[in-house]
């Protein structure tokens, strides 16, 4: 099966600091993948990376076959991929309906039309209060973002990239901030995604990270360490080294 | 041949002098807007002041020219730290449309303020009777009170610059421009730190207004005349700097000199492209860094 | 809490009848109060000007204290033209709204580019290089002693230019009603709507996939050209077109006004020079001086209190007057 998102010996460093370090990775169509590592491994830098936000010192992004490494972040969202991030990027003071609205209207190309009133737009209407139907955030479709709480304005931000209907998508850390106890729903949500999507989650929380994932990419200090099967990485010691600092006995 | 060498050593001395002095008035406005991230447009309304201060002791009460001039350094910081205190604390985390706003009415305030204390016309200023004349230096006569402008601004550039790099207040100053929020969690009292470093470049663009009030003549409309420049030099030179501005304020003060002189039809339009083209060419100025 | 900027999907764009009231009133003056037409003519002038700013500023995020470049270059080839080819007043405004507008697209892409400190320098810079320009180039533009001595002809040859404004006001008046039924179409497209998401939340439209440069640049070369449209009526309803209207004091005093009125409403670009230059208008004339310190004594403590302008301290009392209800 032929990977839908790949990277090839991917480096980036600012100056004599090395933060990422040939990273091989493949995403494969509907995958579940997950990315950890300790705090400052590069995780987050990946992700700029891959959607067109940092540029790489060297290596490639392949995205369906395609090499995307000189598009920028529109083209890159235009050919399928999408992205939420660790801190809410939301539109504050719009509706919850707008936000995702942005989305849907951008890849329907009917975003930069100036006559019909936007509201007069059925189709976008109509697929962005589907979309917040399907995370339980309807009955907010009028209401500024800036007055939900935050577990509810983390959903918005999902939502406005599944909006993109993307083909990948990359969650940088959907559950941060949000309180242990609602972090649920966050996982019910992620488990409702269509399963054509792949998906690749950054994640610090183990325990969402190994109910969600089917496979996990361990990244420390710029290169990847292992990847494999939740199960190969919860007995891999060097994993356990990374995280808990256990020595090998 | 002789004419043309003549007329390029009057304007390089001219434009020097013009320069020293935009960059004594602009440092203050660099080093605030690097160090509190605030866009102060109402910089120019400290060198009026102490323009204004100075010759007011000078014209109305006969103060002599150094009290006169430690005056307006003096009340113009104090001033400006009131003002810091009250007010431009609570704007540093607002909006880029606040602080532009609210500086626009603090200029609108005191244009009117100098307008109904002073009138409209620019002020007479009369110098001491020791810097009158002229001075013979290669053969050529040189305005003895530019002469001493250039060499004191020269005096405060390297106090100044000596501060930034020797002092603990230096250090910090460098620090907090660098890494705000790190500066603040090594226990810098940044708000100590900010009212400090606001007074002291309040007080330079004073002093800048006042020594300069020969050039750029002291009238209610100079901190809407002269903003542009001031602000060309800080974005030039680049935020937070302090030898950018120099190089900045050299290069506008004799190019605008030289303008002024042999193309008098463009005026400064020249320097408004130049500037154009530097900040397209790059946005933090020539010596700042990228935000 | 309600959504305190016009457009967007959830709103209705359908014209609310409180939206007839401006129209109503300005009519209302056109009858009842003809020795204030001037000034009405100005005011009018004036809300197009803000309507412009309130684009590229109220919807688009970006601040500029150079729209009067615009402005000045509309007025200024307005006056040009009359004064040497043709007094015809609709050619004028069309062309001083084209040279606007072509400024402004040619800037539009050159400053777009940059953010924050930079851009707003780079706006002055423009303001002042065209200043500059006008300043020196006395043959065409009169210098600092402005262009004047030029007629306008009759409006469609039908409309002559009366002594009293009368003629002019309704010019003003007819104009303003296209200028503001083209801002609103705007401003609830999705178009409108885009411009919002810039302003809010700029990286995550270019996470959307928005082609934000492009739509920045649209909106600003439509701003400039509305910007130009009204420094051309200005020039033709008081045929006269002096360096002010090139001036950063103008662009400051634009802010001003759209600023105490409301921005990213629609209606505060009407409310803010209305109110401002009434009050100009009744007070400088009797304290000119502490007319300035008090415009610049409002800005201040808008900044600090009521950053919505008029139009947010009416929301804010019609949301308090609505919960004493429950």
């Amino acid at each position: 099966m032929s990977a839908v998102l790949e990277t090839r010996g991917l480096c980036k460093s600012f100056g004599a600091l090395t933060v990422a370090e040939q990273i091989h990775f493949r995403l494969e169509r509907g995958a579940r993948h997950a990315l950890i590592g300790p705090n400052g491994a590069g995780k987050t830098t990946f992700v700029n990376m891959l959607t067109g936000r940092l540029t790489p010192s060297s290596g490639q992004i392949v995205l369906g076959g395609e090499d995307i490494t000189a598009l920028g972040q529109a083209e890159r969202v235009k050919r399928g991929l999408g992205r939420t991030f660790q801190i809410n990027t939301l539109f504050r003071n719009s509706p919850v309906l707008d936000n995702v609205a942005f989305a849907v209207a951008e890849r329907k190309g009917v975003a930069g039309r100036m006559f019909r009133p936007a509201s007069g737009y059925r189709e976008v209407i109509d697929e962005s209060m589907t979309l917040l139907e399907s995370l339980g955030l309807a009955q907010d479709a009028r209401v500024p973002v800036v007055g939900l709480p935050y577990g509810k304005q983390r959903l918005v931000e999902i939502a406005i990239a599944l909006g993109l209907k993307p083909r990948v998508l990359l969650l940088d850390e959907p559950a941060a901030g949000v309180p242990s106890m609602e972090s649920h729903r966050i996982l019910a949500v992620l488990e409702q995604l269509p399963e054509d999507i792949a998906i690749l989650i950054i994640e610090h929380d183990m325990d969402l990270v190994f109910r969600f994932a089917q496979r996990i990419t361990v990244l420390t200090q710029g290169s990847v360490l292992a990847e494999g099967s939740p199960a190969e990485i919860g007995a891999d010691s060097r994993v356990r080294e990374v995280y808990l600092g256990e020595r090998h006995v | 041949m002789q004419e043309l060498l003549s007329s390029l050593v009057s304007v390089a001395f001219h434009g020097l002098a013009y320069g020293m002095i935009l960059y004594v008035i602009s440092v203050g406005l660099s080093v605030t807007m690097g160090l509190m991230g605030f866009a102060n447009l109402a910089h120019g309304v400290f060198a009026m002041a102490g323009g204004y201060v100075m010759l007011s002791a000078m014209n109305r009460f006969g103060v002599p020219f150094p009290i006169a001039i430690a005056m307006a350094f003096v009340a113009v910081a104090l001033g400006s730290m009131v003002l810091e205190r009250l007010l431009y604390s609570r704007l540093y985390t607002a909006g880029e449309l606040e602080q532009v706003l609210f500086t626009i009415g603090l200029i609108f305030m005191s244009v009117s303020v100098a307008r109904l204390i002073y009138g409209t016309l620019p002020q007479p200023v009369y110098l001491p009777e020791e810097m009158k004349g002229q001075l013979q230096f290669l053969g050529r006569d040189f305005p003895t009170y530019r002469v001493f402008l250039i060499v004191f601004s020269i005096v405060i550039v390297g106090l100044l610059w000596f501060g930034v790099e020797r002092t603990r207040w230096g250090a910090m100053v460098r620090a907090a421009v660098d890494y705000r929020a790190m500066a603040q969690s090594v226990g810098i009292n940044t708000s100590r730190l900010f009212t400090l470093t606001f007074a002291l470049g309040s007080g330079l663009a004073a002093l800048g207004g006042a020594l300069g009030a020969e050039i750029i003549a002291i009238q209610p409309t100079y901190p809407f005349e002269h903003l542009v420049f001031f602000l060309i030099v800080v974005s030039v030179g680049g935020l937070g700097s302090l030898r950018g501005p120099f190089f900045a304020a050299l290069l506008i003060g004799v190019a605008d000199t030289a303008c002024k002189y042999w193309v008098p039809e463009f005026g400064a339009f020249f320097i408004f492209v130049a500037t154009i083209a530097v900040l397209l060419w790059r946005p933090a100025g020539l010596f700042g860094r990228a935000a | 809490m309600s959504v305190n900027h016009a457009g967007g999907y959830i709103a209705d764009p359908r014209t609310r009848p409180i939206e007839w009231l401006p129209w109503a009133l300005a009519l209302l003056c056109y009858f009842v109060a003809p020795s204030y037409l001037p000034l009405g003519s100005y005011v009018l002038t004036m809300i197009i000007f803000a309507l412009s700013l309130d684009l590229i500023l109220g919807y688009g995020g970006i601040i500029t204290l150079g729209h009067s470049a615009y402005f000045g270059t509309g007025a200024y080839t307005a006056g040009i033209l009359a004064a040497r080819l043709t007094g015809e007043p609709l050619i004028g405004l069309a062309a001083g709204t084209l040279a606007a507008g072509l400024l402004g697209f040619v800037t539009g892409i050159v400053i777009l580019r940059t953010r924050g400190l930079a851009l707003l320098m780079l706006t002055l810079a423009i303001t002042s290089l065209c200043f500059e320009v006008a300043n020196k180039a006395t043959a065409w533009t009169g210098g600092a002693d402005g262009l004047g001595g030029f007629s306008v002809r009759p409006i469609v040859g039908l409309f002559k230019f009366d002594m009293f404004g009368k003629t002019a006001y309704l010019y003003c008046l007819v104009v303003l009603f296209a200028s503001w039924w083209v801002v609103r179409r705007l401003v609830y497209s999705p178009f409108g709507a885009s411009l919002t998401g810039v302003r809010e939340n700029n990286l995550r439209m270019h996470a959307v996939g928005a082609p934000v440069y492009r739509r920045l640049v649209i909106a600003y070369t439509i701003s400039a050209a509305l910007a130009g449209l009204a420094g051309a009526l200005l020039t033709q309803t008081t045929q006269f077109v002096g360096l002010k209207v090139l001036g950063f004091e103008l662009s400051g005093e634009l802010v001003v006004m759209l600023v105490l009125g409301g921005v990213g409403r629609i209606y505060g670009a009407f409310i803010g020079p209305l109110v401002y230059l009434i009050a100009q208008d009744y007070l400088a004339k009797q304290f000119p001086e502490y007319w300035y310190f008090f415009i610049g004594a409002i800005l201040v403590m808008v900044v600090m209190f009521a950053r919505g302008g008029i139009l947010g301290i009416l929301d804010a009392g019609i949301d308090r007057f609505r919960r004493g209800f429950r």
